[in-house]
């Protein structure tokens, strides 16, 4: 069993907290996609799992020891750079080798082993070159190459994708979420893009500034938002999110939220979680459960119509200001800019998602 | 009006000189900017340069007024045969084995040193970068005084050789290779440091969680990727050892140079011409000390154009 724990785990760098008490626990075998903007503490995180930072407080743990005072190079961990970080001095086959060798790995196996993770990624015709030699989606298959020829307890991948093209990174994605599911090796994965996050994750913890903000699995993630960063992050676009103010009905009549100068009425599930009385709330509406209709309840006046091929984005303006995305299919009508539209929701109850208008928190439990 | 405008959306139409005419006016200017420059150099290098080959076809009778003579290459045999040649050659070759080698390795061992994140650090990078701007002047009289026999910092350490350091035939050429080392240490410092600063990151701790302990990083890592940056500072400490003279001069000087086995190629070239007034013989080894110099340029620059695939 290996799985990795962050217990209150944080990090400082003189006045800057850069990891705020994060209590995190990944699975044997699963893969963990750490998510968030550049800055928001996820690689701080990384670095500390692989011991090239030291934790200010807390404990992280490996399996069942703490290897807060542990040497990088003996917590059977291997890490996949950005930059890839290959030894630019020594071939592909020597760079693949050289945790083998580090440990003291007998010649004959050295080989077999090094051989074996070249098939795997399929560098066998290219073990002689030169990293300078290579492309940059040869470079990182050589990066991954070195991290698996030695079955390390852990993966640590710290944006391996980012240096690659549009096409290659697809490709890669799938490459390496099947050779996760393959070796089964626990792995924590830091990443800025949501779509790898979405597309790889078994679950995503999503971090700002320096503190985690909820994990969950990635339908999990996007159906049920804790909190109005979350929402706003995932998604392109993300959630929409309007001040609003809920207004009880009186009896027999249905619960409202005041939204952009337009009325909504309240799913059953959301009235009870709201409470009795008057309060200020987020609403957030995803651009995907709102669709342009004359009798909806929401005016509004039409500021760009972007087209993506197969969806539309219009984004709107409301009469108080707030800007507002809709996602229409490519074949629906599209109006034009300036057009004054009028808004609707979809009858879903899970359409609607409320948080508080003070702690961002989500209202309704999940 | 030859530029229509080009906000009224019509192509931006241009008559005028033809692009070869506007080239060639180009040109022009550019050789009268850098006139100036050449002028220098001309007069101050080239010049001299050229002159140097010339002199060596001449020999001056060790008499002084009468006219130098034209001899032809046959003064060039006997001048690099002669004892005094040779043995100033086998000195400046002990000279540099002496100092290239361990002003490299105490300026890396300095600037991996000062290569932290530390507080403070910036202070002893200046440190130890400061000799660079010291004059061999003073750094010869400051190692002049250690090495007096009385007030210095040998006695006071117990070693009194005898005849004293400075005229000593085993101690003068390692104080005059110490001086000539301390000097060499700051701009050794700084091309290591910066060397240094190039090698990512990322490199040393990738190998540090693939295994590898500080020494192994060092020498598997950090030396390799450091390899032009000492081959080219090899190559800039030896022609700065071949250029040495000022400390042997203030601190030695003509009369025990040969004597004392100090008496490196640069050194006998000025006295050859100065002292013993012979420009032809003192042209030829100037000119034997610029293949040297020219051979270690040709071969700093192959061996850096065989590194620069070194980039990621």
């Amino acid at each position: 069993m290996t799985q990795v724990s962050f217990e209150g785990v944080t990090k400082r760098f003189g006045d800057t907290t850069a990891v705020d008490g994060l209590n995190l626990v990944v699975p044997d075998g699963e893969l963990l996609v750490l998510l968030g903007s550049s800055g928001c503490g996820k690689t701080t995180a990384l670095r500390m799992v692989a011991g090239l930072e030291e934790a200010t407080e807390g404990t992280i743990s490996i399996g069942d020891r703490v290897v807060n005072d542990v040497d990088p190079k003996d917590r059977d961990v291997a890490m996949v750079f950005q930059s890839y970080a290959l030894y630019p001095h020594l071939s592909v086959a020597r760079n693949i080798e050289f945790p083998l060798r580090q440990r003291g790995i007998p010649k004959d196996e050295r080989a077999i082993r090094v051989r074996a993770a070249a098939t795997t990624l399929g560098l066998d015709t290219m073990l002689d070159r030169k990293p300078s030699q290579l492309s940059g989606g040869q470079r990182q298959r050589v990066a991954l190459a070195r991290a698996i020829v030695r079955e390390p307890q852990v993966f640590l991948m710290d944006e391996p994708l980012s240096n690659l093209d549009a096409a290659l990174r697809v490709q890669t994605r799938a490459d390496i979420v099947a050779l996760q599911d393959r070796l089964s090796t626990t792995t924590l994965y830091v990443t800025h893009d949501q779509v790898e996050a979405m597309t790889m994750g078994d679950r995503i913890a999503v971090m700002s500034h320096g503190t985690l903000q909820q994990v969950a699995a990635p339908e999990d993630l996007y159906a049920f938002p804790a909190n109005t960063f979350v929402a706003g992050f995932l998604g392109s676009p993300g959630m929409n999110l309007l001040p609003g103010r809920i207004t009880p009905g009186g009896s027999g009549e249905e619960t409202t939220v005041e939204v952009s100068g337009g009325s909504l009425p309240l799913p059953p599930a959301l009235r009870a979680a709201v409470g009795a009385g008057t309060r200020d709330v987020v609403v957030g509406l995803r651009p995907e459960s709102l669709y342009l209709d004359a009798q909806g309840p929401l005016a509004c006046e039409v500021t760009i119509v972007e087209l993506l091929g197969a969806e539309t984005h219009v984004i709107c303006r409301t009469e108080d200001g707030s800007r507002v995305v809709v996602r229409q299919a490519g074949n629906a009508t599209k109006p034009a800019p300036n057009d004054k539209v009028r808004i609707a929701v979809v009858a879903d109850p899970a359409a609607v998602h409320l948080f508080d208008a003070a702690s961002t928190q989500r209202l309704d439990p999940q | 009006m030859t530029v229509t405008a080009a906000a009224s959306g019509t192509t931006l139409a241009r008559t005028g000189p033809s692009l070869r005419t506007r080239r060639r006016r180009e040109a022009g200017l550019a050789y009268l900017l850098i006139l100036p420059a050449l002028a220098v150099f001309a007069a101050f290098t080239f010049y001299p340069f050229f002159r140097n080959f010339k002199l060596m076809l001449y020999q001056t009778p060790p008499v002084p007024g009468l006219p130098a003579h034209y001899v032809g290459l046959h003064q060039i045999g006997p001048t690099l045969t002669s004892t005094q040649f040779t043995q100033s050659l086998v000195t400046t070759i002990l000279f540099v084995i002496l100092v290239v080698p361990a002003s490299l390795i105490l300026g890396l061992a300095l600037a991996v040193a000062a290569h932290r994140k530390l507080k403070g650090i910036a202070v002893y990078r200046m440190i130890f970068s400061s000799t660079v701007v010291s004059s061999v002047a003073v750094a010869s009289v400051v190692f002049g005084t250690l090495l007096n026999p009385v007030v210095g910092l040998l006695p006071w350490l117990g070693i009194n050789p005898s005849p004293p350091a400075l005229e000593n035939t085993t101690w003068a050429l390692l104080a005059v290779a110490a001086i000539t080392i301390w000097q060499f240490l700051g701009l050794s410092f700084i091309i290591m440091s910066a060397g240094l600063q190039s090698v990512p990151d990322e490199l040393l701790e990738a190998a540090q969680i693939d295994g590898a302990g500080a020494w192994t990083r060092f020498w598997r890592m950090t030396v390799p990727l450091l390899s032009p940056t000492i081959f080219f500072a090899v190559i800039v400490s030896t022609i700065y050892a071949f250029q040495s003279f000022g400390a042997i001069d203030i601190l030695i000087g003509y009369q025990n140079a040969a004597q004392l086995h100090v008496n490196v190629l640069i050194y006998n070239i000025v006295n050859t011409l100065q002292v013993e007034n012979n420009p032809g013989a003192a042209a030829i080894l100037a000119t034997v000390l610029f293949l040297i110099t020219l051979g270690l340029t040709l071969l700093q620059m192959r061996f850096l154009e065989r590194r620069v695939h070194y980039a990621n």
